[in-house]
């Protein structure tokens, strides 16, 4: 026998790979499949230039040179006007609620003062718990209004549209006054470590056993699968607590994040949230063969929550389609609940929204596994 | 030990008929038959991938039949597998605990999932009939291949089965704690527990109460282990003498005889057919050095017959 460098032992452990990979068919699938879906999917669903971000307009004036203000945003794409309030604490709640990034507001006699040359002021309130979505269309506020204001300077008016600015813009940006973007992060973290973690806990969770060979002893025994089930979630909880507590503690640590809202109902979110990800793990395993396949699911899960949950790019900024499949995952409403009660302070009302399809992912979720897992060995 | 009051008990503890586990287009059980009364030691034989595994998974609920019917401690097999595990000791025959958990873990572990009250006392019981209780912070995963099969076998033993389901309980083990576990099971079956055990050893099978004998997933026989020989019909000879080598590899050329075996100092000469193998010996019976005499034939001769029987239909 040879024992020094051998090509023909190569070849021999290459071709034994290559055969055990072809038989592998679901680590085939994620190898050809992963980057083909999730290459069309994120690049076309990924927009650095957010865009159609929802707003509320409060117009006190109804002149035609506010109505060109407000037909100027709406011409640059930059916002929508999704509702329009008829009290600024109408418009503030639906910002807590996360449903609008931008508040305007343009006060009584706004035409008149403009005509009259003393320049009003109009209100522009942007939530800045994600800096980068209000960043792009704040920078352009200035120019939109005076394109759309130049239109109205004709006539006796002309002399307006060569002097200085027609109106002021006052900017107040809420919840995150300084626009730190750590603000956002840690709490997108946040969500982003506890679902790549729990899941991939939970991920080999039946898969180790039957690699093990104990799954034979585990089903001989009296055992029903929900109790299974929890058995093998619960204990991940307190890691998930413990992981909430590390990140928290060096978010106030390094960065000073704040913490505006209540304590009990963040722990009570994260239970939430940790108990989906736990379950969805759970899932995994019973539908996986082996535990290179479960890791493999979570990854296949990680992208899209990385991605299309808030964590990169402003929710709000994304196409439609994209938005559509964000609320499916659980991320995304956790992202949204940690910086309502992180930043803004929001209470239970303020957050139902995301609360519920938390708890409709764990219905749904712990029956799939119900349902998917196996009693027997076959 | 043996079947005394067992025959009059009306509902045998296992009844299966017609059991058949397919794999693709495999019938790796085929159409299989089992009657288990009650307080019996059974022994399961048959060569390797002949489908006792299977057969015990079947039974146990751990495999869904293909097709079949029947019960186990007088629930239905198919759909009672639930109330069927609270009873039944199931002894896998690859080691199946949880290596990364110490002994004494193990135990705990299983008495927790039947429910078992004084639990403490119950593990150290078994620890100390093992004669484990030093190494009881041991990691499962590192005891001798021996001492796994017998951690396990007391594992399973743990929560007083009705029923013991032992796939090749004592496989690896070393004689002296193969006589105790044979000792163990004897007085279980004393004390009403039903045992199937799968084995490959003879000195075990002639132990058992009954014997059912499986190859190529179809059983042959199957009935009290000490007319298994008789109802198979086979003739056996036993040669003594000097110079048996020569001898054993003349007998095995000539027509009429199936198989020469040797036990000690002696051979074993069989063959289906009284005459012919009668005839075949005739050319050594008046040797001066050979003494020959008819003798029953054993287990062994009789399964080697039907091994030799049924063609290899999947290897
Ligand atoms: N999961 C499976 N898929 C396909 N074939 C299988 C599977 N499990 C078992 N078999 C086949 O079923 C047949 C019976 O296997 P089984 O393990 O029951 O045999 P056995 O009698 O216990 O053998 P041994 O004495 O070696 O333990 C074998 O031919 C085996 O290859
Ligand atoms: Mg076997």
């Amino acid at each position: 026998m040879k024992t020094g460098f051998s090509l023909a032992r190569i070849g021999a452990i290459l071709i034994k790979e290559f055969i055990q990979m072809r038989r592998d068919r679901m680590t085939f699938a994620m190898m050809i499949g992963i980057p083909v879906l999730q290459l069309i999917l994120f690049s076309y669903a990924i927009n650095s230039d957010p865009r159609h971000l929802p707003s509320a307009i409060i117009d006190r004036d109804h002149s035609a040179f506010s109505r060109s203000v407000v037909t100027a945003f709406a011409n640059s794409t930059f916002v929508d006007f999704t509702i329009a309030p008829d009290s600024p604490e109408e418009a503030e709640a639906a910002m807590a609620a996360g449903k609008i990034n931008f508040i305007f507001e343009i006060p009584e006699n706004f035409g008149r003062d403009i005509a009259r040359g003393t320049r009003p002021q109009m209100l522009v309130i942007a939530d800045a718990t994600d800096p980068s979505a209000s960043s792009g269309a704040l920078a352009a506020a200035g120019e939109i209004i005076n394109t759309g204001l130049a239109r109205e300077f004709t006539g006796a008016l002309a002399g307006l549209a060569a002097g200085p600015p027609p109106i002021e813009v006052v900017l107040q940006r809420r919840y995150n006054p300084a626009g730190i973007t750590q603000y956002n992060i840690i709490p997108g973290l946040l969500g982003i470590i506890l679902t790549m973690t729990m899941t991939l806990m939970t991920a080999v969770a039946l898969t180790r056993e039957t690699e093990r060979g104990t799954m034979e002893n585990l089903l001989a025994m009296p055992a029903r699968p929900v109790e299974v089930m929890i058995g093998k979630v619960a204990p991940y909880v307190l890691v998930g607590y413990i992981q909430i507590i590390v990140v928290l503690n060096a978010g106030r640590i390094l960065f000073d994040i704040p913490f505006e809202g209540s304590k009990i109902l963040f722990l009570w979110v994260s239970t939430l949230y940790i108990l989906v990800n736990l379950l969805i793990g759970f899932l995994f395993s019973t539908v996986a063969r082996t535990q290179m396949q479960a890791m493999q699911m979570m990854v296949f899960l990680l992208l899209p929550q990385i991605l299309l949950s808030g964590f990169m790019f402003p929710f709000r900024g994304m196409p439609l389609w994209a938005q559509w499949l964000g609320e499916i995952l659980p991320a995304t409403h956790y992202m949204r609940l940690v910086r309502g009660i992180m930043l803004k302070g929001s209470d239970r009302a303020d957050l139902l929204a995301d609360i519920w399809p938390l708890l409709a992912l764990i219905a749904v979720v712990s029956i799939l596994a119900m349902v998917r897992y196996r009693r027997t060995l076959d | 030990m043996t079947a005394q009051g067992v025959q009059t008990e009306p509902q045998p503890v296992i009844d299966v008929r017609g059991m058949t586990k397919i794999y693709g287009t495999r019938k790796v059980v085929d159409n299989f038959d089992l009657r288990v009364p009650k307080g019996a030691v059974y022994g399961f034989l048959g060569p390797n991938g002949s489908g006792k595994t299977t057969t015990l998974r079947m039974i146990c609920g751990l495999l869904k039949p293909e097709d079949g019917a029947g019960t186990c401690l007088g629930w239905d097999v198919i759909t009672q597998s639930d109330k069927i595990k609270t009873q039944v000791g199931y002894m896998t025959q690859r080691f199946s605990l949880w290596e990364d958990l110490t002994i004494g873990e193990n135990l705990h572990f299983v008495a927790r999932m039947y429910g078992l009250d004084n639990r403490a006392e119950r593990v150290t019981t078994a620890l100390d009939s093992l004669g484990l209780s030093e190494r009881k912070n041991q990691l499962a995963g590192t005891l001798s291949g021996g001492w796994k099969q017998r951690l396990a076998l007391s594992a399973c033993m743990l929560h007083d089965p009705k029923l013991l389901l032992l796939d090749e309980p004592t496989a690896g083990v070393d004689p002296k704690a193969r006589r105790e576990f044979w000792e163990t099971i004897h007085e279980l079956s004393d004390q009403g527990v039903t045992i199937l055990v799968s084995t490959h050893y003879m000195d075990e099978a002639v132990q058992c109460d009954f014997i059912a004998y499986i190859a190529y997933g179809k059983k042959l026989i199957d009935g009290p282990s000490d007319t298994i020989a008789s109802q198979i019909g086979l003739t056996t000879w036993k040669v003594e003498g000097t110079g048996l080598g020569v001898l054993s590899k003349a007998l095995k050329s000539t027509p009429g005889i199936e198989q020469v075996a040797r036990f000690g100092t002696s051979l074993h000469v069989s063959g289906p057919d009284k005459k012919a193998l009668k005839a075949a010996i005739a050319p050594w019976r008046n040797t001066a050095d050979l003494h020959w005499t008819q003798t029953t034939s054993g287990l062994e001769e009789a399964f080697i017959h039907l091994m030799k029987e049924v063609k290899d239909n999947f290897a």
